[in-house]
């Protein structure tokens, strides 16, 4: 059909003029860039170092400086930094993904389900979340994480359990404006319950703040882990860039003066944070053109 | 049996300042695939009437009183359960301002299909095909389902309202100022076309505006909302012709006279009563020319004066 064809010619063009606005934001760009690095880094890691990386070395191999064979030397165990700085990437992004995801789904629960219904259960819930608001949350993951005991699952649902409060309190807030709308109204008078109405018309409604709010949250929750992790609440089975710096630490690294081993954890940590952040606040400005600098 | 009766409705409103009596002792009736036209100042009960019958009253407000009985049955003591039931089956509303009213981030087919999905348990396609037919019928190109509230018109988007307010067939359907926003020429569009699909579906028809002159073509009859009560209700022809209640005569008196000289049309004095706390006697006394002593203390008794007119005024020549 001629309109279609229109219309899908339409969407491309919003399509790129997302992605030219994307562009155009030089914090973006940047956010997007090192991020995507890292994810490719992280997929196809394992055929970029050919060894395997928890192998343990020889005596001779234990903390070498850089040099030829080991690009960023080895560690305490004689093992390749760079191979398992590689590893560790997988499950920091992976632990940060996933309890975003948690995180994500209750605070968006929790903040619609308060918003929407107001009362008593918007009193209750956010009561529980003003809680998990003004909990001081390392300790709280300190405790969840040691009586859960150690696993990389444990990990993820410890971070995503704890982080929520937030965007339950923004989504609310937001859902509180769009339930006052008149289309909300048109709903309950076609006969439409409380559950249709939360799923079909404010959830599309809050979602660009919650797409927001969770790039956010993503840089929050890789931190947790790499803080859970360098205490030595994390998973020695799987090396992280956390596990890689509670090592360093451990050994004594920062005192020898082996930075190859506790700097590229640290700089990495410190870079995919960096990037959520800026592409955090670089869409919550695309998305929120209030916000936008004259 | 009629199709809706409306006795003695009290609808109240508890604000911080005291109860605010919006509907205060008002009845009417409709048979099927009548028009009735509610017509009256900002404020003066119109709309919490209407919304009333679906049960549709803002947390603040209450229904303290009276019957409203749909198709036979009293809605009042419904539970939520029956009222959704019955909400656009039996009942269903043309919102005012279709700008607003429509989700901007959901296709006008899906809103109007929603409440044949929810209501008939229709499959998606059935749906589709039906929700087709009720563009088709408001005059909009059936293709134009798929689209966004922001690609339609404003009176495309008034139509769109309409056929959502017909996808499940309603006996009873209610247009709360369906055509305030519009400019005068798509006003006519969207009249015509509600007259038509009425007389075709024979459908009831609550119509509220503060515009006589729409009632006058659109209606069989018409009642005069004055501060929370019924002043005057008759047909068509009684209030245009034979309009008893200083407040009709008024009201008449602000549009303008196509065919008389040029003239400023008067307009009414003062302003509509605080509700809160209501004048005594006739609510309209302060702003009667013809107001006398009786009128201060006691609240006029509505009195039929010939055939389904019904005035409540204490006028003599109102009376007879």
């Amino acid at each position: 059909m001629a309109g279609n064809s229109v219309k899908a010619k339409l969407r491309k063009r919003k399509i790129k003029a997302f992605v030219r606005q994307v562009l155009a934001n030089k914090m973006a760009l940047f956010g997007t860039v090192v991020l995507l690095l890292f994810i490719l880094v992280a997929i196809f890691g394992p055929l970029l170092v050919p060894f395997s990386v928890l192998e343990f070395g020889e005596v001779e191999d234990m903390l070498n400086p850089p040099g030829p064979g080991h690009i960023l030397g080895t560690d305490d165990m004689g093992r390749d930094v760079l191979g398992y700085l590689i590893a560790g990437s997988r499950i920091s992004l992976l632990v940060g993904a996933l309890a975003t995801g948690i995180s994500m789904v209750i605070g968006t629960v929790i903040g619609i389900v308060s918003g929407y219904s107001g009362k008593v259960i918007d009193n209750v819930l956010m009561r529980i979340t003003d809680f998990f608001l003004v909990i001081p949350w390392l300790p709280l993951m300190m405790v969840l994480a040691a009586i859960l005991g150690t696993s990389i699952w444990n990990i993820i649902v410890v971070i995503g359990v704890t982080s929520w409060a937030g965007t339950a309190r923004v989504v609310r807030s937001q859902t509180l404006s769009v339930r006052e709308n008149q289309f909300v109204e048109r709903t309950v008078s076609i006969g439409a319950g409380s559950g249709h109405i939360m799923l079909h018309h404010i959830l599309p409604n809050v979602f660009p703040l919650v797409f927001a709010n969770t790039i956010l949250i993503a840089a929050a929750a890789i931190t947790s882990e790499t803080t859970l992790s360098f205490l030595g609440l994390g998973d020695p089975a799987h090396a992280s860039w956390g596990m890689m710096l509670h090592y360093a630490f451990e050994t004594g690294a920062t005192s020898t003066g082996a930075w190859w081993y506790f700097l590229p954890p640290g700089l990495c940590v410190v870079a995919v944070v960096l990037a959520f952040t800026l592409m955090g606040y670089a869409f919550d400005e695309i998305l929120n053109p209030k916000l936008k600098e004259r | 049996m009629k199709l809706l009766e409306v006795n003695n409705l009290k609808t109240y409103f508890k604000t911080s300042k005291g109860m605010l009596k919006a509907v205060d002792d008002v009845s009417f009736d409709l048979e099927h695939g009548e028009a009735l036209g509610l017509v009256g100042e900002s404020g003066c009960g119109k709309t919490t009437s209407a919304l009333s019958i679906a049960r549709l009253l803002p947390k603040e407000g209450r229904i303290v009183g009276g019957q409203i009985l749909l198709d036979g049955r009293d809605v009042i003591p419904a539970p939520e359960s029956e009222l959704r039931r019955r909400r656009w089956t039996d009942v269903s509303i043309i919102f005012q301002g279709a700008m607003n009213a429509l989700n901007p981030v959901m296709t006008v087919g899906k809103q109007i299909s929603e409440a044949i999905v929810l209501h008939e348990k229709a499959s998606e396609a059935d749906a589709l095909r039906k929700t087709k037919d009720l563009l088709e019928l408001v005059e909009i190109p059936s293709d134009r389902y798929k689209h966004y509230p922001h690609e339609f018109s404003g009176g495309m988007k008034q139509r769109a309202m309409i056929a959502m307010a017909l996808a499940c067939d309603p006996k009873l359907i209610i247009g709360d100022e369906p055509t305030t926003a519009l400019d005068v020429m798509i006003q006519a569009q969207i009249l015509n076309l509600l007259e038509r699909l009425r007389r075709e579906l024979s459908m009831g028809m609550i119509l509220i505006t503060h515009d006589l002159a729409i009632l006058g073509e659109t209606c069989d009859k018409i009642a005069v909302m004055y501060a929370g009560k019924i002043v005057e209700t008759g047909s068509v022809k009684d209030i245009f012709e034979d309009a008893r209640h200083p407040y009709t005569k008024r009201l008449i008196g602000c549009f303008p006279n196509v065919k008389g000289p040029k003239a400023v049309p008067d307009g009414i004095e003062g302003f509509p009563p605080n509700l809160l706390d209501p004048p005594g006697g006739c609510a309209f006394h302060p702003r009667c020319e013809f107001a006398r002593d009786l009128c201060q203390v006691q609240t006029p008794e509505s009195v039929n004066v010939g055939g389904k007119h019904i005035v409540a005024c204490h006028l003599k020549e109102a009376r007879q």
